[in-house]
């Protein structure tokens, strides 16, 4: 049986998207009240839930103590049933470790920390579902649980994957275009400063492509920081309503 | 893996109760909808697959008449002119997937035009026939073909889903009636409904047409609607014969055994009672067949078969599944020559060959098809007795292919040409396979249609480059940017000069040789920069890579790539700059090598030589310019690697290359002769050899797993028996343990009387040598190039003709980091994929090569008569011998035994090999004078005869052919 076809001619891709076009993105904020922040995102079928601890005091080892700024810490888990077949270990293997130390990477150069030197900010991100893009859906839920936690940030980090498929980009992929075989990159981005928080690419790309694929890429995050901005919104003014009330 | 739909619903989101709408960059997607299927994985375990499925309100209709949809430009047309007696109205017509599976010939037939091909149909067809997908494609983006293909699995009000006991047929037909309906009521709504115009299914599923009947669509059987076009008449030749109509046309009388369902050929296959393998007709025996099973290493085996019985309908190249016959029943094969004449019954083959029982081979028969290789056929048409007759029998050019019975009413008019035939199907009741004419070549024997089959035949793709593949050419006029510069060497001062045959345009190499200060020289290979304008991954990448080669026929030339750059950007002519790949090395007088690099570069030749002129300049001592020093270091120093070479264990082997003068307003060979090697065709080819070892090494050392080599394996030593016999009929001895000692053994081979006697013998050694074939060097571990004696070779310096060369610059420039690499190159499984596309190439470019070349000899002699030869005697077999003309680097066979004469007594020795005919015995080697003339008897396979003059052999051989009537006889043969 032939492989799948990704992008027809007509521009449709296996799903009905067009190249450039994002999954649905739906979010909520504050779903858990315990937490300081809390946000659940949808991204088609990718489904993510973020948590947030913090600004406190650090704990466990006093000698990672930063004494200008806060310490990020991150941990990244995909649930037991998050995929078609059952995952052993839930976290702690070599790619949720991977995944940890990129989000980490992400929200240091998000957050400002320097507001809080020497404590600790937690953020828990959990797959719950899994259909590609795992990282950047990640990274956009806990942009939201962060802005949840009302820990200032210069911007939302908002990211997308982006592969490259018969000379045209494809926006936010989901799972069965990821194992298509399509050299993709995951892009997380302050859209507002145009800075790119984070750039990952594992597979082998043309450097004649690069450019188109990250500017792709960027225009992506961009469609994605307007649907959090208005989720932002949305959550304020449910909570200002409540609290007249 | 099998895939089946299980269940669409639609997702109520857990939890989000609120909104359905989405949020896309274009808003125009509203539902969203997920499809749940279950995949069976590679180790058996099942998973549940969840995907999403978007329907969209922008899916537009694609017709003129249309002012509804907001659709920038549009395919089908108002006026769809086409005439059927069945629908009187303008229409469009909706194939549903069989129909484009088996009637692809009559779509693409340009009489239909304006045709909706649904997503649905196309998806159907993707799975399940590679071939005919890539031919609907190919229509689809025929602008004046007006195919338009609806996306109706994402179109909101066209989407359906699966019910539950629906199977996937079922669902898929109903699709297709939905979008169907939809059609009609968009056509009727749209402001033009005055148009009339009407959508048309075309189905040949009696359940289908009820249905569609039902709901109020205009449906039609395709063969119907064929039929239905009178001012086409012809298009119901092309139509293929469907399962409901084959009985019309054969007896009822079962012929072959049934074929068994394929899950019970898996189940068989599994448990080992039955082999799977490749069905390989012979050529010469229509009742015998093998079938190659491949195994782990030198565990393949071949299962030979026998009968029509045994052979069960298979046709050459189908994938089959044979079950192996009891021991007892084993045969060994036959050496009858065999045609299929028609009327032959099924003879039982056991009859004779219970003698040899000795060399039986397993022996089985086909219980089923596991997948068809059908294409079309060339071949040409037995016009049937019965003059009113519509059924006919169509002979195949190639041998292994059975006669095909198709139905036509223009036989009158294809008798004589060459046709293209496609099988429909082979009914167990049928003698012969059923199916429909395709197209016509042209007159059998003309040379353009002669051409065009040979082609056909050879799978040598040679239609006209695709506007998707022009595009990528760089837009004239062309010059070397700033841009261009940045990476490369500037070379254009030296006296760069190139060495070619007469009349080359595709100039892929050129040469400088330069005494430095230090008193050592400096050579330079130029190779024609053609990665720098084919870029990965593109269509005309693509269409190169598929290609492999251009293929030399006599007198025409089919490009790998196009003519742009073949015969103009990338050839290095003269007193243009060009851009170059430079294999440039440091060397001593003694022609050691000190220093190697390689650069890219941009130079501009000199002078554009032939071979003679070169020859010309490095002879006459009164030149004395740049381009004759630079050749007479070049001669020198490549005399001194020759020379090296051979000392090292090189084989020098002959083969006598034919070239025609072709007349050049006619192109009709007028006279041939082999081709000469002069000083200076060594003098290129040496540096050539050089400069493709120097850059294998590079390469390897570089990229270890995915270089992409060239290697020559040593004959397995028996290949040699017939080499040493030949040589020990004349005393002399041949050594064949190594490369070094077989060459050495050549070198010594002489006999005094016999001075063709080396040459004869190095045309022999040629035929015991093996195929040279590229490989990816992370696959294999025997790299050694035997007939060259080098331990690493590849192609580097020929990349606007082979494709393989282009790779290998690729992986230069990557090192030498010149360019930029991308996936592909760099993963051997594909890098090997693409080799064995690569040698399949260049063997069916050789094959095709050396039929153009018999071809040109047949018209060759055509004209000429009958001529008298002298030849040499070069193999010897139980009923013939095999002459050597050298005259024309031609060989023929002599036949002793025909059908019209009692054959003379025959007595052939294996060990000499000697064939005493009478009381005469040949020997190879023998000198021996024939007649040559063209037998046009069977205008299919015409072929050059010979017949013995000398020695007289009363009863065998003809008399001297006199001349002098040469003009009445070449009239008589035409
Ligand atoms: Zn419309």
């Amino acid at each position: 049986m032939a492989g799948l076809e990704l992008l027809s001619d007509q521009g449709y891709r296996l799903d009905g998207r067009k190249a450039t076009e994002l999954r649905k993105v739906q979010a909520r904020m504050g779903v858990f009240a315990q937490a300081d922040g809390s946000a659940y995102l949808e991204q088609g079928n990718t489904k993510a839930l973020a948590v947030v601890y913090g600004p406190h005091e650090m704990r466990g080892s006093r000698s990672r103590t930063l004494h200008d700024r806060a310490v990020i810490n991150c941990q990244y888990s995909m649930a037991t049933f998050s995929t078609a077949e059952r995952k052993r270990r839930p976290h702690g293997d070599r790619k949720s470790t991977e995944m940890s130390l990129h989000l980490k990477q992400t929200f240091e150069a998000a957050v400002m920390t320097q507001l809080y030197p020497r404590s600790q900010i937690d953020i828990y991100v959990k797959i719950l579902q899994s259909d590609g893009g795992n990282y950047s859906v990640c990274v956009n839920a806990a942009t939201l649980a962060v802005i949840d936690a009302g820990i200032p940030m210069r911007d939302y980090v908002c990211a997308c994957t982006v592969g490259f498929v018969d000379e045209t980009p494809l926006a936010d992929l989901c799972y069965a275009e990821e194992s298509g075989g399509v050299s993709s990159l995951a892009l997380a981005l302050l859209p507002r400063g145009g800075q790119i928080a984070l750039l990952q690419m594992d597979a082998r790309l043309h450097q004649d492509h690069l450019e188109t694929l990250i500017d792709a890429a960027m225009t992506a995050c961009k469609g994605v920081s307007k649907v959090l901005d208005e989720v932002v919104r949305q959550h304020l003014q449910e909570v200002s309503v409540l609290t007249r009330e | 893996i099998t895939r089946w739909w299980r269940q669409i619903n639609t997702v109520g989101c857990c939890y989000f109760q609120g909104s359905r709408s989405c949020r896309l960059l274009t808003s125009t997607v509203i539902m969203l909808k997920s499809k749940t299927f279950v995949k069976k994985t590679r180790s058996g375990g099942v998973l549940k697959i969840v995907r999403e499925h978007y329907l969209r309100d922008d899916i537009w209709c694609g017709s003129e008449v249309c002012t509804e949809c907001k659709q920038e430009s549009t395919v089908l047309q108002r006026d769809t002119c086409i005439e059927s007696n069945l629908c009187a109205y303008p229409h469009y017509l909706i194939p549903d997937t069989n129909v484009v599976l088996h009637q692809i010939d009559v779509l693409e037939d340009p009489v239909i035009r304006n045709v909706i091909i649904l997503q649905t149909v196309l998806q159907e067809v993707r799975h399940r026939s590679a071939p005919v997908y890539k031919r609907i494609k190919d229509i689809i983006h025929e602008k004046e073909k007006h195919f338009y293909t609806f996306t109706n699995e994402h179109h909101r009000e066209t989407f359906i889903e699966r019910e539950p006991g629906e199977s996937a047929n079922d669902r898929n037909d109903r699709a297709i009636r939905v979008a169907a309906t939809w059609y009609t009521q968009h056509l009727k709504t749209s402001e033009s409904a005055a148009d009339g115009l009407k959508v048309v299914l075309l189905t040949n599923d009696q359940g289908n047409k009820q249905k569609a009947a039902e709901s109020g669509l205009l449906v039609f059987k395709c063969e119907e609607y064929i039929k239905s076009l009178i001012a086409n008449p012809e298009l119901v030749d092309r139509l293929a014969l469907t399962n409901d109509e084959k009985n019309e046309i054969t007896s009822s009388k079962v012929l072959f055994p049934e074929h068994l369902p394929l899950s019970r050929i898996q189940a068989g296959i599994k448990s080992g009672s039955f082999l799977q393998g490749t069905f390989r007709a012979s050529r010469d025996n229509y009742l015998e067949a093998t079938v190659f099973v491949p195994g782990e290493g030198e565990d393949s085996t071949e299962v030979l078969l026998q009968g029509l019985q045994n052979l069960n309908r298979a046709v050459h190249q189908d994938v089959v599944a044979v079950q192996l016959l009891p021991r007892d029943h084993w045969v060994a094969p036959s050496s009858v020559v065999l045609q299929d004449e028609g009327m032959a019954k099924d003879e039982n083959p056991e009859e004779e060959e219970e003698e040899k029982a000795v060399s039986v081979k397993p022996t089985g028969k086909v219980v089923g098809i596991i997948k068809r290789n059908w294409r079309p056929f060339c071949g040409m048409l037995n016009v049937s007795q019965i003059k009113e007759s519509t059924r006919h029998l169509f002979t195949p050019a190639d041998r292994r292919i059975p006669r095909i019975r198709i139905e036509t009413r223009q036989a009158s008019t294809l008798a004589g040409q060459r046709i293209m035939v496609a099988i429909d199907g082979w009914p167990k009741d049928s003698r012969y396979p059923n199916g429909h004419f395709v197209r016509s070549l042209g007159g059998a024997g003309e040379k353009d249609t002669e051409e065009e089959v040979l082609l056909l035949e050879h799978d040598v793709p040679h239609q006209a480059f695709s506007q998707a593949v022009l595009s990528f050419l760089p837009k004239m006029p062309w010059a070397i940017t700033p841009e261009d510069m940045k990476q490369r060497q500037d070379l254009r001062q030296l006296t760069v000069c190139s060495v070619d045959p007469p009349g080359c345009t595709d100039i892929d190499d050129a040469l400088h040789c330069r005494e430095l200060d230090n008193g050592n020289l400096e050579v330079g290979v130029h190779i024609a920069d053609v990665s720098h304008f084919i870029r990965p991954g593109n269509a005309l990448d693509k269409e190169a890579a598929n290609r492999g080669t251009t293929v030399y026929l006599c007198g025409k030339r089919i490009d790998m790539v196009p003519e742009l750059l073949s015969s103009n950007l990338c050839s290095l002519r003269s007193n243009v700059e060009r851009l170059a790949f430079s294999c440039i090395w440091e060397m001593n007088h003694e022609a050691e090598i000190l220093k190697t690099w390689f650069t890219k570069s941009i130079i501009n030749s000199k002078a554009s030589l032939t071979y003679a002129e070169a020859q010309m300049r490095i002879d006459d001592t009164t030149m004395n310019d740049d381009i004759t020093k630079s050749l007479r270091g070049l001669n020198k120093l490549a005399k001194i690697l020759k020379r090296r070479r051979i000392e090292n264990g090189a084989l020098t082997l002959s083969s006598l290359e034919v070239r025609f003068h072709i007349d050049s307003e006619t192109h009709d060979p007028i006279d041939l002769q082999t081709k000469e090697l002069m000083e200076t065709n060594s003098m290129v080819e040496e540096f050539m050899l050089l400069a493709n070892i120097s850059v294998a090494q590079k390469i390897y050392d570089e990229f270890s797993e995915c270089a992409l080599l060239r290697k020559h394996p040593a004959p397995p030593p028996s290949n040699y028996d017939i080499l040493i016999k030949a040589a020990k009929s004349k005393n002399v001895a041949i050594h064949t343990d190594s490369a070094k000692a077989l060459a050495d053994s050549l070198d010594m081979a002489t006999v005094d009387s016999f001075p063709y006697f080396n040459t004869l013998l190095r045309i022999l050694a040629t035929r015991c040598m093996m195929q040279a074939v590229y490989f990816c060097s992370g696959m294999d571990s025997d790299f050694h190039h035997y007939g060259l004696a080098s331990p690493i070779y590849t192609h580097f310096t020929s990349p606007i003709r082979r494709y393989s060369d282009i790779i290998v610059h690729r992986l230069l420039a990557v090192a030498i980091g010149a360019d930029s690499t991308y996936p592909d190159l760099m993963d051997k499984h594909k890098q090997s994929a693409l080799c064995n596309n690569l040698n399949y190439r260049h063997k069916m470019a050789q094959y095709a090569q050396r039929a153009s070349v018999a071809f040109h000899t047949q018209l060759f002699f055509k004209t000429r008569g009958v001529l008298n030869e002298e030849g040499f005697v070069l193999f010897v077999r139980k009923n013939a011998i095999i002459v050597l003309i050298p005259k024309f680097g031609m060989e023929g066979t002599v036949f002793f035994d025909s059908k019209d004469k009692t054959a003379p007594n025959l007595v052939f020795d294996e060990e000499g090999p000697t064939l005493t005919v009478e009381q005469h015995t040949f020997h190879i080697f023998d000198k021996v004078k024939v007649t040559i003339s063209l037998d046009a008897s069977n205008i299919q396979h015409q072929k050059i005869r010979m017949a013995l003059i000398d020695p007289v052999i009363s009863g065998v051989s003809v008399p001297a052919e006199d001349l002098e009537p040469q003009s009445k006889k070449s009239k008589l043969d035409r």
